[in-house]
């Protein structure tokens, strides 16, 4: 925060509603939100999918669309009033004094355009250049975002440039000409940490250059680096508002305490994930009602109002969480049986693997790996994208010959055999990847789904041989009912989904599951719960799982073990504890620094204290 | 979790416009559209009078009543009139009747080859998709070649070594459209064999024909059956150019295609005569195109979330 932001907000937003009005009837997508924001600060909004904080940012930069029926009772920005705004009124706007960022920088960036030019689009479409100095502009922006070798990456196109590289490529076309406001839609969800970490340090730069910045995500995490301010949506509301250290260290709605329970965190017990229910917001009454643990029928019935709570905060909640009622330390998960250290199910022994790149030079994916998956364990696989990991799960499934080295299962062979002789043991080895829904055939229902996976006999026809009974069964493990049988999985949420995958992946009864990114989609309250039923079949069945994920967070809920993947070879393996605490690798310290974490600290600027970073390489 | 939800209802926000556009397409799949319903009605009319032209004749016996073939020269080339409808031709016949009668050899060509060239092509692009590399390889460079000529060409091509027949211009329009369908399904077959669903089912220990039987082939085959009912226009329209070149089914049986070719002649002294095979063409293949489309707008409703 500068000390120059003056007391008129630059953005403020009063009683904003935005409706949809569909074949089906109105959707309230936004209702009664109230936002301010100064120069210089951030203002983080989040919320799980669906909780109406993209439509806000899109109402706010007027893109909510044609459908949309904005309403609001003040809707100022730079003093300007923005409901009184002619089409080209809001295109002066939007790029000259407020910059939009999007999540996917591969899709927002035109493939068939060099960065350059997308760059100095906005300075050329809003007279801010000219010809003689804009390619020079240009390259001072893409520096400024942090661009290496600018001078070179202005020329280059999208597909060649990394996903962070890309990111601020973006960034440095929404900053192109000065807005004074920046909205940024998750603008680091689908990158790696320590590229997280420089795009945040980016963001940071310019909010303390004096840029407002609007940020919109489902991250705490992420959000704890950067706001000063966060506004909780659910359901199209804000049910909490506040500064961000205070609010993240005693949040006071319930969604709030529970959306903060549900981050996997690296430092501290781990603990039992919040068992949350699971249902949509409710239309009349309050919309958390139907998941909260402390809801009444008042809360049922009557929509809160907002009340103020502390300096500066508010709480739309009849019953706000207190120290009584609430925040009481989670259990610590019932202890993980010692895994019975000995047996090993798989032994990856040297493999190395190697694929042709399109330029006709070999690339090495995966270097001289070993590691055991002990029966009963769960193994963490961690590392950046491009590091291998993928690639070691698809060689351990024997999806992939390695080039080099061997796999064993259960002490006997299991890559270079004939996919004959394979084929029969291969329900032994299942897998759960990040997007289930694409990994059941569409035509299929649930049921279908999981009775094909069913051993033996009762395969195809589940109905008529009694494996309908089993797949109820397995349905009911994973904590889904009989009714979902014939669903597509079109039609289920994306919770459930995963749910059915983990569903079929237990129905042949594997020793071994996979699971890539298997949380990486959900929201983090879904997340919780999908870890924590993976743990409980861990627990129940006894079933080994090796378990990617770029998340450290994540692993460290799940995992006993942990193996520091970085350019293909494995750069530290061990406890996870003692990796995690005491990591002996330059690349597992720099890994853990980048990690986004809340600490439920006094003083939010001191958060962004762990930002030294500069990548890892 | 444990309550069942649509999907619609799980993500009402924004999410929900995409859920409720979802909604929306479910909503009229029970309640058809006037235009594809005015569409089909049309098409099974015509497939009636493919089907059963006697039932047909016998359904409209006030309007006429005389077989395709009577000939009758003392009353040729009249308009539209009482007995008569679409007036008669050249040689008396009533053009009603032929218009009737002519409906069947037009949908046999266009029904008939398609389905001919759905399952040959079907075969030909699965064998070139997942029977190895050489015979893949093969496979689409004869495609290439079949596809280097104009469809109508390769069709004439075809004819003029079998010589003229309605069987014959089965068999030339199969061929012609058969390479288009092939390279079609190789391309489904590759992403559907790339598929998580199908990696999912390998990894089970599934046989691969078993894959291959339930998993690759419906989900090749689902989008093909929609192209393929567009395709019938395509062929009804190659069909009626063949007998319009005289190389489709041989006088006196009517054919819409060959009707029009006589009518040419005599445009100067009756301008209708060409007016209802041709309108019987467009109508029948506007409505198969419109059909098409319905089922294709359905299909993609179905598929997209």
């Amino acid at each position: 925060m500068t000390g120059a932001a003056p007391a008129e907000p630059l953005l403020a937003v009063e009683r904003l509603s935005v409706d949809f009005t569909t074949r089906q009837g109105v959707v309230r997508a936004v209702r009664d939100v109230s936002l301010s924001l100064r120069a210089g600060e951030c203002l983080a909004v989040v919320g799980e999918s669906g909780s109406g904080k993209s439509v806000t940012a899109r109402a706010l930069l007027g893109l909510a669309g044609r459908t949309a029926d904005v309403r609001a009772e003040i809707l100022s920005f730079e003093g300007r009033d923005l409901r009184r705004l002619s089409p080209g009124q809001w295109r002066k706007l939007r790029g000259r004094r407020a910059g939009y960022v999007l999540q996917d920088a591969l899709t927002s960036l035109d493939p068939l355009r060099r960065v350059g030019d997308e760059v100095a689009e906005p300075l050329e479409v809003h007279g801010l250049a000219s010809r003689d100095t804009l390619d020079e502009q240009v390259i001072e922006l893409l520096a400024e975002a942090g661009v290496p070798d600018a001078d070179v990456r202005y020329l280059q196109y999208p597909h060649e440039l990394s996903g962070g590289l890309r990111q601020r490529a973006l960034i440095a076309s929404a900053i192109a000409a000065r807005p004074s406001l920046l909205v940024a839609d998750e603008p680091t969800t689908a990158l790696d940490v320590t590229v997280q970490a420089q795009v945040l340090d980016l963001l940071k730069g310019m909010k303390d250059a004096g840029t407002a910045v609007l940020l919109i995500s489902h991250d705490l995490a992420v959000v704890a680096r950067l706001a000063d301010h966060i506004a909780i949506l659910y359901g199209g509301m804000v049910v909490e508002r506040g500064p961000a250290a205070a609010l993240l260290a005693a949040p006071a709605h319930p969604y709030a305490v529970d959306l903060l329970a549900a981050v996997p965190s690296l430092d501290g017990p781990v603990t039992e994930p919040p068992a949350l229910r699971s249902a949509p917001p409710a239309e009349t009454g309050c919309p958390y009602a139907p998941r909260c643990s402390l809801a009444d029928d008042r809360c049922a019935a009557e929509l809160p109002t907002p009340v103020p709570y502390g300096p500066d905060r508010m709480v739309r909640c009849w019953r706000p969480v207190t120290d009584e009622t609430g925040r009481r330390p989670r259990p610590a998960p019932p202890a993980q049986p010692a895994p019975a250290r000995g047996r090993a199910v798989v032994t990856v022994r040297g493999v190395t693997k190697r694929f042709r790149s399109p330029d006709a030079s070999w690339r090495t994916a995966v270097d001289d790996v070993s590691f055991d998956l002990m029966a009963g364990e769960a193994l963490g696989l961690v590392g950046e994208s491009g590091s291998g990991k993928s690639t070691t799960a698809r060689i351990v499934l024997a999806e992939f010959e390695p080039d080099a080295g061997s796999v064993l299962l259960d002490g006997q062979a299991w890559s270079g055999l004939r996919e004959r002789d394979r084929r029969a043991r291969r329900s032994r080895v299942q897998l759960i990847d990040q997007d289930p829904l694409s990994s059941f055939d569409p035509r299929f229902t649930v049921e279908r789904v999981i009775a094909e996976a069913l051993p033996g006999r009762s395969r195809g026809d589940a109905a008529r041989r009694g494996g309908r009974d089993r797949v109820v069964e397995l349905l009911g493990e994973v904590g889904l009912d009989a009714g979902l049988l014939g669903r597509r999985p079109g039609q289920l949420s994306g919770g459930q989904r995963q749910r059915v995958a983990i569903a079929r992946a237990l129905a042949p009864n594997p020793e071994v599951i996979v699971c890539d990114e298997p949380v990486s989609a959900l929201d983090v309250t879904v997340q919780a719960q999908i870890l924590a039923l993976l743990a409980r079949l861990r627990r129940e069945v006894g079933v080994s799982l090796l378990f990617i994920s770029h998340d450290l967070g994540v692993v460290r809920q799940v995992c006993d073990r942990v193996a520091v993947m970085k350019d293909g070879a494995v750069v530290e393996i061990g406890e996870i504890d003692t990796v995690f605490r005491s990591p002996r690798a330059a690349y597992t310290r720099a890994l853990l620094a980048a990690v986004p974490r809340i600490d439920a600290g006094p003083a939010a600027g001191k958060l962004a204290s762990a930002m030294d970073l500069k990548g890892p390489t | 979790m444990t309550v069942p939800q649509t999907a619609a209802t799980a993500t009402p926000y924004d999410d929900g416009v995409r859920a409720a556009a979802a909604r929306s397409r479910t909503s009229r799949r029970r309640v058809p559209r006037p235009v594809p319903l005015l569409a089909a009605a049309f098409f099974v009319l015509v497939f009636v009078a493919a089907a059963f032209p006697g039932l047909f004749a016998s359904l409209f016996a006030g309007l006429f009543n005389q077989g395709p073939n009577v000939v009758d020269p003392a009353a040729a080339l009249r308009g539209p009139s009482q007995g008569h409808p679409f007036g008669t031709d050249q040689l008396g016949r009533d053009v009603f009747a032929r218009v009737v009668y002519g409906a069947r050899p037009s949908l046999l060509v266009g029904l008939g080859s398609t389905l001919l060239a759905g399952a040959a092509g079907s075969v030909w692009g699965l064998l070139a998709a997942l029977g190895g590399r050489v015979a893949g390889e093969a496979a689409m460079r004869v495609a290439d070649v079949f596809l280097a000529f104009p469809s109508i060409l390769m069709a004439l091509l075809v004819v003029a070594v079998l010589g003229p027949g309605t069987g014959h211009a089965v068999v030339a329009i199969t061929i012609s459209l058969a390479p288009g369908f092939a390279r079609i399904v190789r391309v489904q077959a590759l992403v559907v064999r790339g598929s998580p669903y199908v990696r999912a089912a390998t990894n089970l220990g599934l046989p691969p024909w078993r894959i291959l039987c339930r998993h690759i082939v419906p989900n090749v085959l689902a989008p093909l059956l929609i192209l393929a009912t567009l395709n019938v226009g395509t062929a009804i329209i190659a069909g009626a150019s063949l007998s319009f070149l005289g190389l489709g089914p041989q006088p006196p049986d009517p054919e819409w295609g060959s009707m029009l070719a006589q009518a040419r002649d005599y445009l100067d002294a009756s301008w209708t005569l060409a007016v209802f095979p041709g309108a019987a063409i467009t109508l029948t293949v506007m409505s198969v195109s419109v059909i098409g489309r319905e089922l294709q707008a359905r299909y993609e409703g179905r598929e997209s979330r």
